[in-house]
């Protein structure tokens, strides 16, 4: 297999990765002050994705150096073209990190009230602008022949390309919802539970619109097993709901993280072997031929991530099964 | 302003400003380390809440030092997409590997770390950190291999309008990198010594925690004195390199307009760019001559020659970057270097006095030397980048090609307004927090486990 084609598929895999780990992450954020009614159970909430979300979101800083290192014009066009999306992404992004650092550092109820509401806050719009950025990816945005970017902050913004990020916030959301009905304990639970039910009932009307919009929007469905992906996303998602209302709360988190990977698979599937699509000239979309890196580039990268990834899956892993137990709030010292 | 120039006083900003959080990440982490070493293997719970307590500091440094740090992976491609374009086949590789060579082990093992302490053996527990810490030291690698090539182009090819990576090999050995890395580690050590020596010293004027703060100190001293030494010695090597590499670079530093053999250092100067000379200046004969080639005789280009030099090589064009700047950024740098070798030295004749308590002058003096190592850090990389001027890539784009060409000025003053906002405000946070947990000191005891208080006790406090 040319390298090139190597490399978009293991971007597409950081993205997985990236979604499904920090999406939990994210839906926690969200959810933190509106679950959480005390510091304690605040406190508890945050400490279920504590040890975990700094090392998510490593994810999609890799995801990005990938993308440089492997297709230097994707990442040009793209950040330079996404720009005050992005800006908006970091600074949500700045203030959500900080905001776990620094809540716990002062007793006031009004400071750790500020930083609760920015951790909500930083969690909400990365989540929400993701759904967006996926939906203008398969879209197609305004790119010229010099695969520059001429469109402006507001062509980013469609009633398409918000229901895409309305349906990534709410996959999210139940995706952190479920993840909490594994990780906390007691009263808690039901709380998780209840927005699990609510949340899910509207990802899947959320999720549905997306995908019958993407006929119309997209040439998704041009390429037969993107289209299975999309689909299979709605029937596991419906699955996840009725795994959430037996009980079953391990499958329904797993079904529905399996949503998530395939919606983001049926996005790049819909992709390829574009990498940025225009829609001013489908001459002028860019390819992921056009965009790589030179063969010796994508060599030395290919065996740098062979002898890397396998390591990081390793103690990635391995951080999962110390925090194995539920949060309990009688041990929240470290 | 033009979109160019907000492009590159946004870049000025947010890497000075990730960069105030680096330096001390990087020696904070070891020593800490060094401290939780020290309680495994003697067992002595002083070092235990020595960890702590200092880890507390850093917990709140790094968490600055990482959001900070997303702002530079995504700028490249947001305000430099010519750049990212010209350079990404071997700029992106270092950053790719930085991310999966130390990224995920710094965040996962500070991690465990934070949350693991009853849930490891103590033996495990402090490997994490070790971890954290090696991880950091070796993100600071790639990334100044990535810097290195801005700086000293190697092991690429000219080719489909970009250029392209040859020699993975030659990219890490590039020797500026090499002098760059110590350099800049070794910085980052001081950093972390004299911020732990100051505020030790700034207990020790109140008489707290005697026993804690003064075992605290000496780590601090020790790692404070070699570094500083060492990055004297590396500093100096690593000016001799670039005065054949980058003599622009040294010429600009050292204000030198015309060649000299043999080369007087210039004290200080009153530079006039416009005119191509000192109107003021104050020498030491020989000594230029001297500290480039080890002898009191021997030929410094000037800034003149090296423009004529450069013209022949690369077209007409200014390639004088702004001396005055970069003259006396390298002269407060090696002011502020001298300095902690002196108080370092000092520090050290008194503790093996046994006297450094009887002299509060000496312990006020540590606890105003704190900001010190930030300026030499800030004042070094402004040598390293203003001096690098007209070009992103040395001899091969200069800066206004690399500057993202479908970005409005509007938007680049949008998000600069936006950081500086952001950083300004998070900037108080940090120092109010710092001020805080440095001035309160450490817990008395281990902490007692919880119980009926559960409600009202975090995890971090």
């Amino acid at each position: 297999m040319d390298l090139s084609v190597l490399w978009f598929i293991l971007v597409t895999v950081l993205f997985i990765g990236f979604f499904f780990l920090e999406g939990f992450d994210y839906g926690v954020g969200i959810l933190t002050p509106i679950l959480g009614k005390t510091d304690t159970e605040r406190r508890v909430l945050i400490n279920s994705i504590g040890p975990f979300w700094d090392g998510n979101e490593v994810w999609m800083l890799t995801a990005g150096g990938a993308i440089f290192a492997a297709f230097p014009h994707w990442y040009a066009t793209l950040f330079s073209g996404f720009y005050l999306a992005l800006f908006l992404m970091l600074a949500a992004l700045i203030l959500r990190g900080v905001a776990f650092e620094f809540r716990s550092k002062d007793n006031n109820p009004a400071w750790r009230n500020m930083w609760d509401w920015l951790i909500f806050a930083g969690s909400l719009v990365p989540a929400l602008l993701w759904g967006v950025a996926m939906a203008n990816l398969i879209r197609g945005v305004p790119i010229n022949g010099e695969m520059e970017y001429v469109g402006t902050f507001w062509s980013l913004l469609s009633p398409y390309t918000l229901v895409g990020g309305i349906a990534g916030l709410l996959l999210f959301i139940l995706h952190g919802a479920l993840f909490l009905t594994l990780k906390v304990e007691g009263e808690l639970v039901n709380r998780a539970r209840q927005v699990a039910l609510r949340v899910g009932a509207l990802a899947v009307l959320a999720l549905v619109l997306l995908v019958a919009l993407s006929y119309s929007q997209t040439d998704l469905f041009t390429r037969a097993g993107a289209g299975v992906a999309y689909w299979g996303a709605v029937v596991v998602l419906l699955l996840a709901n009725w795994k959430l209302r037996g009980g079953k709360y391990g499958w329904a988190f797993g079904l529905n993280g399996l949503a998530i990977v395939l919606s983001t698979v049926a996005v790049f599937w819909g992709l390829f072997p574009r990498v940025m699509v225009s829609s001013l000239n489908p001459q002028w979309s860019i390819t992921l031929y056009q965009a790589s890196s030179s063969p010796y580039t994508l060599k030395v990268m290919t065996i740098v991530a062979a002898v890397l990834v396998p390591v990081v899956l390793l103690y990635q892993g391995w951080t999962y099964w110390i925090f194995r137990q539920r949060v309990n709030p009688k041990h929240l010292e470290y | 302003m033009g979109e160019l120039l907000l492009a590159r006083w946004q870049f000025g900003i947010t890497s000075a400003y990730h960069f105030l959080f680096v330096p001390l990440t990087l020696g904070l982490s070891i020593l800490v380390a060094i401290m939780e070493t020290l309680y495994v293997r003697t067992g002595n719970e002083t070092y235990k809440r020595m960890t702590q307590f200092w880890g507390k500091l850093f917990l709140i440094n790094f968490a600055m030092g990482v959001v900070t740090g997303i702002v530079m992976e995504f700028q490249f491609g947001m305000n430099w997409s010519g750049y990212s374009r010209f350079v990404g086949d071997i700029f992106g590789v270092p950053l790719a590997i930085e991310a999966l060579a130390a990224f995920f082990i710094e965040s996962t093992f500070l991690g465990i770390w934070i949350f693991g302490w009853d849930k490891l053996s103590k033996t495990l527990h402090a490997a994490c950190i070790w971890l954290v810490a090696v991880a950091t030291n070796l993100s600071a690698f790639w990334i100044l291999v990535a810097n290195s090539f801005m700086q000293n182009p190697t092991g690429y090819v000219l080719r489909n309008n970009r250029a392209e990576m040859v020699d993975f090999g030659a990219l890490i050995t590039n020797p500026y990198v090499w002098h760059q890395f110590p350099h800049t580690v070794l910085a980052g050590f001081a950093t972390g010594a004299f911020f732990v020596m100051g505020i030790s010293a700034w207990h020790l004027l109140r008489k707290n925690h005697t026993d804690f703060f003064q075992r605290s100190l000496r780590l601090g001293l020790a790692m404070g004195l070699i570094s500083v030494l060492l990055v004297s010695g590396v500093g100096h090597l690593q000016t001799q390199y670039l005065a054949k590499t980058q003599p622009m670079k040294i010429a600009a530093a050292e204000a030198l307009w015309e060649t000299a053999d043999p080369a007087p250092f210039t004290v200080v100067a009153a530079i006039d760019q416009e005119r191509q000379t000192n109107r003021f200046e104050i020498q030491i004969p020989g000594l230029l001559s001297f500290l480039t080639h080890n002898s009191f005789k021997g030929e410094v280009k000037g800034l003149k020659d090296v423009q004529a030099e450069q013209e022949a090589k690369y077209g007409p064009g200014n390639y004088i970057p702004p001396v005055t700047p970069v003259f006396w950024s390298f002269r407060i740098m090696v002011a502020a270097g001298l300095w902690l070798i002196l108080i370092s030295l000092l520090t050290l004749y008194l503790v093996r006095a046994g006297r450094l308590e009887q002299r509060p002058w000496v312990l006020k003096a540590l606890v105003w030397t704190i900001p010190i190592p930030y300026v030499a850090n800030l004042s070094g990389w402004i040598v390293a980048e203003i001096g690098r001027q007209p070009w992103i890539v040395y001899g091969l784009q200069r800066v206004e090609e690399g500057v993202s060409p479908g970005v409005s000025a509007g938007a680049v003053l949008t998000t600069l307004l936006g950081f500086t906002l952001i950083y300004g405000a998070l900037a108080v946070v940090d120092v109010y927090l710092l001020r805080k947990y440095a001035t309160q000191g450490p817990v008395e005891a281990p902490p007692v486990k919880p119980q009926e208080t559960a409600k009202e006790v975090s995890l971090w406090t």
